[in-house]
């Protein structure tokens, strides 16, 4: 399988204006993995679909704001 | 032809009175990744397509023009109520100025949409790879804008448009692989 977030440590200047992000994020959504869908993947039931926003479940790749995670606390 | 569907593909609801999400919304409005360019570039380009994905086209143009009507029912239920002096507040007072509460096609810095943000450039696999770069950006700004906003309803329809572009990149690239046409051959180079 994948993961659809990836992490980097960017250099620190001593002299930065600004406190450093120490480790940025980026996002690698599932399409860049999958290729052509194969057949029989997965779905979710209809209703939930609709709501998701996909049938496929190897698609949903949700995205929550750093503020919703601290209130939330679920993974993205 | 369209047939025309009186309700919105998800249900839009904004929690509260925040006149400057609509600001952020815009771009996705009349931005140069946004809805409105998506659905042109898509039912422009498939004229000069292979026949195999001309469908595909027209499904994804189609849809970006659902899409277009969410972003216009959140833009319009952030604005409709709000004072001059709320759209002050929020830095849309330059555009009340110009269009009083009214929706235009310009992006969230107030730059009027323009046709030089799309492209048709005839080359099937030239047309499709923007297409692909085109709902990577869209899916990138709308990140942006969740990451803004602390509107959690607003946020859940953000996030069902944002999955959208993730189909619709995933599609875009399997008619790549269509007009590649050399899936299922086992060929060796």
């Amino acid at each position: 399988m994948f993961t659809t977030r990836k992490q980097y440590e960017p250099y620190v200047s001593p002299f930065d204006p600004c406190a450093p992000i120490l480790v940025k994020t980026y996002v690698t959504p599932p399409n860049l993995y999958v290729g052509f869908q194969p057949p029989n993947l997965p779905q979710f039931p209809l209703h939930e679909a609709l709501k998701k926003g996909t049938l496929w479940k190897i698609f949903y790749d949700p995205y929550y704001s750093p503020y919703e995670m601290a209130n939330k606390g679920d993974g993205q | 032809m369209w047939i025309y569907e009186k309700k919105l593909q998800y249900p839009v609801r904004v929690s509260t009175c925040n006149p400057k999400l609509a600001k952020y919304l815009i771009e996705q409005y009349g931005g140069a990744d946004g809805e409105l360019a998506a659905a042109l570039r898509y039912l422009n380009q498939r004229y000069s397509i292979p026949d195999k994905v001309i469908g595909l086209l027209t499904d994804i143009g189609t849809e970006e023009l659902a899409h277009l009507e969410m972003i216009a029912t959140m833009v319009y239920k952030l604005t409709k109520d709000a004072t001059p002096e709320q759209l002050k507040e929020a830095g849309l007072d330059a555009h009340y100025v110009n269009h009083d509460r009214a929706l235009f096609y310009h992006n969230a810095a107030g730059v009027p949409w323009t046709a030089t943000y799309i492209q048709a450039k005839g080359d099937p696999i030239a047309d499709l790879y923007e297409d692909i770069a085109a709902e990577e950006k869209a899916r990138a700004t709308y990140q942006w804008i969740i990451n803004m906003s602390d509107d959690p309803d607003l946020n859940d329809g953000l996030r069902f448009l944002r999955e959208r572009e993730i189909i619709h990149a995933q599609r875009f690239r399997e008619a790549v692989e269509i007009l590649k046409e050399e899936r299922d051959r086992k060929k060796f180079f």
